[in-house]
């Protein structure tokens, strides 16, 4: 099982990214094998609808769940249409992202938690 | 003649120069006031025209009907906004983002998307006096001003040839102003004399040659601040055009939704140098 999460650097101990649509690189983890990788997230040049594309591209990953700090409207309405649940933490690197969730120590949420472009601005 | 009449800075007195240019030529010239700052249209508080009609303004949005879907992905692909997301046979449509190009629908091979107009705005149309009055309102919640700014263009370009149409554009540089500013023959930037003023002109100014239209500065609120809008222009070799003067009164009469060529002879007269000026520009070119 695969899952995604928004980073602001390429490697483990970097910090997690808060921004879903427009963050930095997408971390993705591999659970079975504890493999991660790293992908430059082209949607933070987007000309609009950054959320979307950056859902269409965790879809073609084949993750399940993404593990961010907040996802707009249009956003969350692609992942759920993608089938990949939403976990939001507030601060933390990558290690600790992939740590908490498998604790099971992160909260899903279904639906909205900001507003669109909140990653524009911040 | 068609003037436009734009700034990088808001709040500097596009809608003060435009309404009461409109208001100085009115009496020798066949003139179109368009107010296309559809975000908040405020030239009619002015004018108070009497309105005489409105008509919608729509973007085509596609309609995907995914029975007929073979999973191309070509959609999703040519969206430059991601307005649609293609996602197995289920393809998900985000109408705010669209722009309306049609790009999906041309590029379906089996068919799948066809368009339906969304309503963004509204047109509306009317008489203040002896002038023609246009303004687009932009629905609250569409992001995309720049067809509604067209709608309202495209309503006074048969009605207005060889009239003076005067064009009160959106404040800053992006998308609205630049489809308010283009096809202009001269484009009047409206600044002051303070620091940000000077910063959001050279904005500005980068747009309007870029546009490769011809234009001239107007300084309002002339008297305060320091000296690096002048000296700005004169390096630019950018002409000002006229000087409005910094003084309460004319803020008084702008609060109070007055006209001030009507209350002070000054100000007609400034606004008749500029434009006598703007006719010598124009033709120079």
């Amino acid at each position: 099982m695969k899952i995604a999460v928004t980073a602001q650097d390429k490697n483990l101990d970097s910090e997690f990214d808060s921004r879903f649509g427009r963050c930095k690189y997408f971390a993705i983890v591999d659970l079975d094998t504890e493999e991660c990788s790293f992908t430059q997230n082209e949607a933070t040049i987007a000309l609009g609808g950054a959320g979307v594309k950056s859902a269409q591209f965790l879809a073609g990953c084949g993750v399940s769940a993404v593990i961010t700090g907040h996802v707009g409207p249009n956003a969350s309405r692609a992942l759920e249409a993608a089938g990949i649940k939403v976990f939001i933490m507030e601060s933390g690197t990558v290690r600790d992202a992939i740590a908490a969730y498998k604790e099971g120590a992160l909260t899903q949420v279904s639906g909205a938690t900001t507003d669109s472009h909140t990653g524009l601005n911040t | 003649m068609i003037i436009s009449i734009a700034s990088g800075k808001g709040g500097t007195g596009k809608t003060t120069v435009a309404v009461n240019l409109a208001l100085t030529l009115m009496e020798t010239e066949s003139v179109y006031l368009l107010d296309c700052d559809v975000e908040e249209p405020n030239a009619h508080l002015f004018l108070r025209p009497r309105l005489e009609g409105s008509a919608k303004v729509t973007v085509p949005v596609p309609i995907v009907d995914e029975e007929q879907c073979n999973e191309c992905g070509r959609c999703g692909e040519t969206c430059a906004f991601n307005a649609i997301l293609p996602l197995g046979k289920h393809v998900l449509t985000f109408h705010e983002l669209c722009h309306g190009c049609g790009g999906c629908a041309l590029l379906c091979p089996t068919g799948a998307i066809r368009e339906e107009p969304l309503e963004i705005g509204v047109v509306e149309w009317g008489h203040a006096g002896s002038i023609s009055h246009i303004h687009g309102r932009l629905k609250i919640g569409s992001p995309l001003a720049p067809p509604v700014v067209r709608a309202v263009k495209k309503h006074a370009q048969n009605r207005s040839l060889g009239a003076v149409s005067i064009i009160d554009a959106p404040p800053g540089t992006s998308c609205p102003v630049v489809a308010s500013v283009s096809g202009s023959d001269f484009c009047l930037l409206v600044t002051e004399p303070t620091p940000f003023g000077l910063h959001d002109l050279t904005l500005a100014v980068d747009m309007v040659r870029e546009l490769g239209v011809n234009f001239g500065v107007v300084i309002n609120r002339a008297g305060l601040g320091n000296g690096g809008l002048v000296d700005y222009c004169r390096a630019e070799n950018i002409p000002i055009l006229a000087r409005i003067p910094f003084d309460r009164k004319y803020a008084k009469c702008y609060a109070k939704g007055g006209r001030l060529i009507e209350e002070f002879p000054e100000i007609r007269k400034i606004l008749q140098d500029l434009w006598h000026a703007v006719c010598v520009s124009a033709e120079r070119v």
